[in-house]
C-alpha cells in the first residue's frame, strides 16, 4: 500500500512539474502583458517596470525563478492588484466554495433518490421522463441557461437577484447578511445543481439498474425485507460504492470555482478573479490559478483511488 | 501451424461477413425501434437540414444592412425578428447553425481520429510507445481545459487570424482538448480485449499481428467509437458556443450560435430583445439534446456491456 | 389435509419481445409436513420458477403467475398482498439458492445480513439478534462465530457462505425451506456436508423442504416424493423409491440412463439425443415427443395429462394411456 502511494506520488509530482512549465510557457506566449495593456504609462516607466517585474528575462529564467518561488510557498503577487496570490486567492475560493459545496449535496442528493426510483421502475413512463430530464440537464449551454433564469427569474419576476453576492451598497450584518446571500446565491447554485444533475443522476440511475439484478437483492426480499429497505440500504450501498471515485473528482470544482457560472452571476470568487485577471493578463494569478486546478485534479484523481480501494471491501491494494 | 491459422479463418471470412452484416442489420432494428433515439435522430437531421437548406429559401440571406427595420420584435415578416443592423434573425440562426454544426461535428472528427490511434496504438503496442501517450495524454488531462482554451483563443486574437480561418483553428483547438480521454477510453478497451478469449485464440491459431489488429481487435472498438464520436458532436458544439460566447472562439461577422448569445451581453439587448439570444441557445440546447438521446440509443444497441 | 403447501394448477409466464413465454404451465404439486419434495429436471424446465412463483418473487412487469393457486398453510399466497407476503418471506418460507458467493451482498456483514431477518420477522432487539446469530452460525457448524459474524462475504469459502445463507434460512425457524440447487456451485465434498446440515434441520424442526435439482445424486440422498419437470410441465411424480426402481416417463428413464453408476464402467455414457424445444416454438403435443424413442402419432398432437401409473407415482406419458387410436 505504502509503495503503491508512494509510487503515484511521485508521478504526481512528476506530471505537475510538466504541467507547470507547459502552463507558463504557455502563458508567456501570451499576446500582450500587464503592462503594454496600461494607457497610462510612458515607454520609460513601461521598461523599468518589465525590468523589475522580470518580465524581460528569458522564459527559462523567469520559470525557474517562479518554480523557486512557488517551492518556497511564494506564488508572487498579482500584478493588478499588488496582492501577493495566495491572499487573493484566499479571499475569493471560499465564495466559490460556498457555491459548489452547497450545489455539489443538492446535485447529489436529488440525483441519487431520482435514480434509485428511476432505476426501480425502469421502463415506467416516470423514469422515460426521468431520461429525457437527465438528457436536458447535460445537453443545456451553461451560460444561456443563466442568462435565460437571470432573464425570466430575476429581470421579469423579480423574485431574485440577477447577480453579485450582495446588493450594491448594502451593508447588513448578521441575519440580514445571511439572508441575502443566500438570496443571491439561489440562482447560481440551480444553474450548477441543474447542469451536474443529468450526468451523475444517469450515473445512478445505471448503477442501481445493474445492481438490482444481482442475486444478493433477491436473497434480500427472500429473507422478507420491505422494497425501501432492499432499495435504499442493500442496493443503494453498491450502487453508493463506485460513486465514492466520483468525490475525488468533484475536488476541483469544489475549490476551483466556475468560471462561466461566476462570470454570468457576477459572483466574487475565483473563477471570477481569473475572468478578470485574463482581460489584464494578470499572469501570476493566471498561472496560479491554472496550476490550482491541476493540483486539485491530481490530488482528486490519487484520492478517488484511494477511496475506492479503502471503501470497497473486496478490493485490496497490490 | 499458421497455415492451419490461415484456412481456419479464410474458410470464415465469408460467414464472418454475413454475420457481421446481420448484427448491423439487428441493431439497426433495435435503434428504429427506441422510439426516443429515433425521434433524436430526426430532430437532428432536420436541424442540419434546415441549417444547411434552410437559408436558400429565406429572402434575407444576404445579410444585407437594413437601417430602417433594426431590432423588430418577431413579426409576420421576420418570424424571429431582425437585429440591431435589420438582418433577419431567423435566416442568422440558421447560418450560424451551418457554422456551429460544421465546427462540432469536424472537432468531433478530428478528436475521435487522433483519440482513437493514439489509443488503439498504445494500447495495442504497448510498452514504450504506450508510456509516451499516456503520460502526454496524463498531462493535458491535468490542465484544466478552459483556460487552455482561453489562452489559444487570446493567440488567435494577437495573430490576427482572419474569421474565415478562426473557424478551422477553434475546431483543431477544441480536438487537442477532446483527444486525451478519448485515447485513454480506447486503450483501456484495447487491452481489456486484448486479454480476452477470442485473442488468445487468435494467438494460439498463429495469426499476424496485423491480422489480429485490423480484423479481431478493430472491428470489436468500432461500435464503441461511433457511440463516443456521436456522443463528442453535442460536447463540442457547446464548447464552441462557450468560446464563441466569451469572444474566443469563431468572431463576427461569421455568427455561430455562440457568438450570437454574446448580444446578451449588452444590457438593452438583454433586457429588452430576447428574441436576439434566445432562438440561438435553444438551438445548441435542441440540438444537442437530440444528439446525445440518439447517441444514448446508439449505445444500448452498439455497447453489449450496455444490453439489458 | 395436511399439506403445507398445496399448488393448484400453477402457470407462470413471461412477456418477451418475441412472445409469451409459458415458463410454468400448469403445474400441481403438494408438500405435507416434514416431507422433502424434490423438483427435477434441466436448466429452464421451470423448476426455479415454481420456487419464485412461490415466494412472490417473480420479477414484474415481464413476468407473471397467470394462473392457478399456491395454498400454504392456509391461504392462498396468489392472494396476499405485498405486506403479507413479505411477513410469510424469510420467516414461513425461507429460501436458499445455487450461488452462495453471490447471493450475499458483498457490502454488508455476515452478522448484519443474519440479524436482518430477525430483526424484522421476530421483533429481536440488536443485542438478542446477535446473541442469536451468533448461536446460528455455531449451528450451521462455522467456528470462531463472533470474527465470522464481522467478516465480508469474499472473506469466506463458498461452502462457508452456503452454511450463511442456510443460517439465515432456518433463523426464523420457517415451516418450508426452498433450497434451489443449494449444492450445484459446490465442491463434492461440500456438498454432502450441506445436505447433511439441511437434513438435520429438517429432522430437528420438523420443516418441509422443497429441494430443486438436477442432480438424481442429491434426490437418491434427500427426496422423500420426486416430480420430474420438462419444459414447463410435470411429466413425472412419484414416491422415491418407486420412481428409481420403476421411471415411466421416457424422459425419466433417460435422465437414470444417463447417470453414471460408480463399478459399472460403461462404453460410453447414455444422453437423451435433441434438444429442449424452444420454449417460444410449443405446440400442442407431448413436448419430449422428438426425443423420444417411443414417440407415436399421437405423441406430436396432443398433450398427454398426468395419470396414475402406479400405486404411488403418476406420469404423463401417451405409453400409458387407454389406447387412443390415429390412424
Amino acid at each position: 500500500m505504502s509503495t503503491y502511494i508512494s509510487k503515484r506520488l511521485i508521478y504526481m509530482l512528476v506530471i505537475l512539474l510538466a504541467a507547470s512549465f507547459l502552463v507558463f510557457s504557455l502563458y508567456a506566449l501570451t499576446p500582450g502583458d500587464f503592462i503594454s495593456g496600461n494607457m497610462k504609462l510612458s515607454p520609460e516607466r513601461k521598461a523599468e517596470l518589465r525590468e523589475i517585474y522580470g518580465l524581460n528575462k528569458p522564459l527559462l529564467e523567469r520559470y525557474l525563478i517562479w518554480m523557486k518561488n512557488a517551492l518556497h510557498g511564494n506564488f508572487g503577487y498579482s500584478l493588478s492588484q499588488q496582492t501577493p496570490v495566495l491572499t487573493l486567492f484566499n479571499q475569493y475560493i471560499w465564495n466559490s466554495f460556498l457555491l459548489a459545496v452547497v450545489s455539489t449535496f443538492l446535485t447529489w442528493v436529488i440525483a441519487v433518490i431520482i435514480g434509485v426510483i428511476a432505476a426501480y421502475k425502469q421502463y415506467s413512463w416516470f423514469d422515460t421522463l426521468v431520461m429525457i430530464g437527465i438528457f436536458a440537464a447535460m445537453s443545456l449551454p451553461s451560460f444561456f441557461i443563466g442568462l435565460f433564469l437571470i432573464k425570466t427569474l430575476a429581470v421579469d419576476l423579480h423574485w431574485l437577484p440577477p447577480g453579485g453576492m450582495l446588493t450594491t451598497g448594502s451593508s447588513s450584518t448578521g441575519l440580514a447578511y445571511v439572508k441575502e446571500v443566500i438570496q443571491h446565491m439561489t440562482l447560481p447554485v440551480i444553474v450548477m445543481t441543474l447542469l451536474g444533475l443529468g450526468s451523475l443522476t444517469r450515473y445512478f440511475r445505471s448503477n442501481m439498474i445493474d445492481v438490482i439484478k444481482q442475486d444478493y437483492i433477491r436473497t434480500a426480499r427472500a429473507k422478507g425485507l420491505s422494497e425501501r429497505k432492499v432499495l435504499f440500504t442493500h442496493a443503494l450501498r453498491n450502487a453508493l460504492l463506485p460513486a465514492i471515485t466520483l468525490v475525488g473528482f468533484e475536488l476541483p470544482a469544489l475549490f476551483g470555482g466556475s468560471l462561466i457560472i461566476e462570470k454570468i452571476f457576477n459572483w466574487p470568487g475565483i473563477g471570477q478573479l481569473y475572468m478578470q485577471s485574463f482581460g489584464l493578463r494578470d499572469y501570476p494569478l493566471l498561472v496560479g490559478f491554472t496550476m490550482l486546478i491541476a493540483v486539485l485534479t491530481v490530488i482528486g484523481t490519487l484520492l478517488s483511488d484511494i477511496l475506492y480501494h479503502v471503501a470497497d471491501p473486496r478490493v485490496k491494494l497490490q | 501451424m499458421s497455415s492451419i491459422g490461415r484456412e481456419i479463418t479464410a474458410g470464415g471470412s465469408a460467414r464472418q461477413e454475413r454475420a457481421k452484416s446481420s448484427i448491423w442489420r439487428q441493431s439497426m432494428q433495435r435503434l428504429l425501434r427506441n422510439k426516443l433515439a429515433v425521434i433524436g435522430l430526426v430532430v437532428v437531421v432536420i436541424m442540419f437540414l434546415a441549417c444547411f437548406i434552410g437559408p436558400v429559401f429565406s429572402p434575407y440571406a444576404s445579410n444585407k444592412i437594413h437601417m430602417n427595420i433594426m431590432n423588430r420584435p418577431p413579426n409576420m415578416r421576420h418570424w424571429l425578428g431582425t437585429d440591431g443592423l435589420g438582418r433577419d434573425v431567423l435566416t442568422r440562426v440558421l447560418q450560424a447553425g451551418r457554422i456551429s454544426l460544421t465546427v462540432g461535428l469536424a472537432s468531433m472528427v478530428l478528436s475521435v481520429l487522433i483519440g482513437s490511434l493514439l489509443g488503439v496504438i498504445a494500447g495495442y503496442f504497448k510498452g514504450i510507445v504506450d508510456q509516451v501517450v499516456m503520460r502526454i495524454a496524463d498531462l493535458l488531462l491535468t490542465i484544466p481545459g478552459l483556460p487552455l482554451l482561453f489562452i489559444f483563443g487570446a493567440l488567435l486574437s494577437e495573430w490576427k487570424v482572419p474569421t474565415e480561418y478562426r473557424m478551422y483553428i477553434v475546431m483543431v483547438m477544441l480536438s487537442l482538448i477532446g483527444w486525451p480521454s478519448l485515447a485513454r477510453l480506447v486503450r483501456g478497451q484495447m487491452l481489456s480485449l486484448r486479454e480476452r478469449e477470442f485473442m488468445q485464440a487468435a494467438t494460439v491459431l498463429g495469426l499476424s499481428a496485423k491480422r489480429k489488429l485490423f480484423h479481431h481487435l478493430l472491428p470489436n472498438i468500432v461500435p464503441l467509437l461511433i457511440v463516443i464520436a456521436t456522443l463528442n458532436i453535442g460536447g463540442s458544439i457547446l464548447m464552441e458556443s462557450v468560446l464563441s460566447f466569451f469572444g474566443l472562439g469563431v468572431m463576427p461577422p461569421t455568427a455561430t450560435w455562440g457568438n450570437m448569445i454574446d448580444a446578451a451581453n449588452n444590457m438593452l439587448d438583454f433586457q429588452n430583445r430576447p428574441w436576439l439570444w434566445i432562438p440561438p441557445g435553444l438551438s445548441i440546447f435542441i440540438t444537442v439534446i437530440a444528439i446525445n438521446i440518439f447517441g444514448d440509443g446508439l449505445r444500448d444497441v452498439l455497447d453489449p456491456k450496455k444490453k439489458k | 389435509m395436511n399439506d403445507l403447501l398445496n399448488i393448484e394448477h400453477l402457470s407462470t409466464h413471461f412477456k418477451t419481445e418475441e412472445g409469451t413465454i409459458k415458463a410454468v404451465d400448469d403445474i400441481s404439486l403438494h408438500v405435507r409436513k416434514g416431507e422433502t419434495v424434490c423438483i427435477v429436471g434441466e436448466s429452464g424446465c421451470g423448476k426455479s420458477i415454481t420456487a419464485m412463483s412461490i415466494m412472490g418473487l417473480i420479477e414484474g412487469p415481464a413476468g407473471k403467475v397467470a394462473g392457478g393457486s399456491i395454498h400454504f398453510d392456509g391461504r392462498d399466497l396468489t392472494k396476499l398482498n405485498r405486506h403479507e407476503l413479505r411477513h410469510l418471506r424469510g420467516n414461513e418460507i425461507a429460501m436458499i439458492f445455487q450461488e452462495p458467493m453471490s447471493s450475499l451482498n458483498p457490502v454488508i456483514t455476515i452478522g448484519e445480513q443474519i440479524v436482518e431477518p430477525l430483526r424484522v420477522h421476530l421483533n429481536l432487539s440488536r443485542r438478542d439478534a446477535h446473541t442469536r446469530a451468533i448461536e446460528l452460525i455455531e449451528q450451521v457448524g462455522i467456528s470462531r462465530p463472533e470474527q465470522i459474524f464481522r467478516s465480508y462475504p469474499h472473506e469466506l469459502s463458498g461452502g462457508m457462505l452456503q452454511r450463511i445463507m442456510i443460517a439465515i434460512a432456518i433463523s426464523c425457524n420457517p415451516k418450508l425451506l426452498i433450497a434451489d440447487e443449494p449444492t450445484t456451485a459446490l465442491d463434492v465434498t461440500i456438498q454432502a456436508q450441506i445436505l447433511d446440515l439441511l437434513r438435520r434441520f429438517k429432522e430437528d424442526s420438523d420443516m418441509s423442504i422443497l429441494l430443486i435439482t438436477h442432480d438424481l445424486g442429491v434426490v437418491a440422498e434427500m427426496a422423500d416424493y420426486v416430480i420430474v419437470m420438462y419444459s414447463g410441465k410435470i411429466v413425472e411424480e412419484g414416491e422415491v423409491t418407486q420412481l428409481f426402481a420403476n421411471p415411466k416417463h421416457p424422459y425419466t428413464q433417460g435422465l437414470l440412463r444417463s447417470k453414471p453408476v460408480i463399478n459399472q464402467r460403461q462404453d460410453e455414457l447414455y444422453s437423451i439425443p435433441g434438444q429442449v424445444p424452444n420454449p417460444l416454438e410449443l405446440q400442442p403435443s407431448c413436448y419430449f415427443h422428438d426425443r423420444c424413442e417411443h414417440c407415436m402419432a399421437v405423441c406430436r398432437m396432443e398433450e398427454p395429462n398426468l395419470k396414475k401409473v402406479g400405486e404411488q407415482q403418476k406420469a404423463a406419458c401417451w405409453l400409458y394411456e387407454e389406447a387412443k387410436v390415429y390412424a
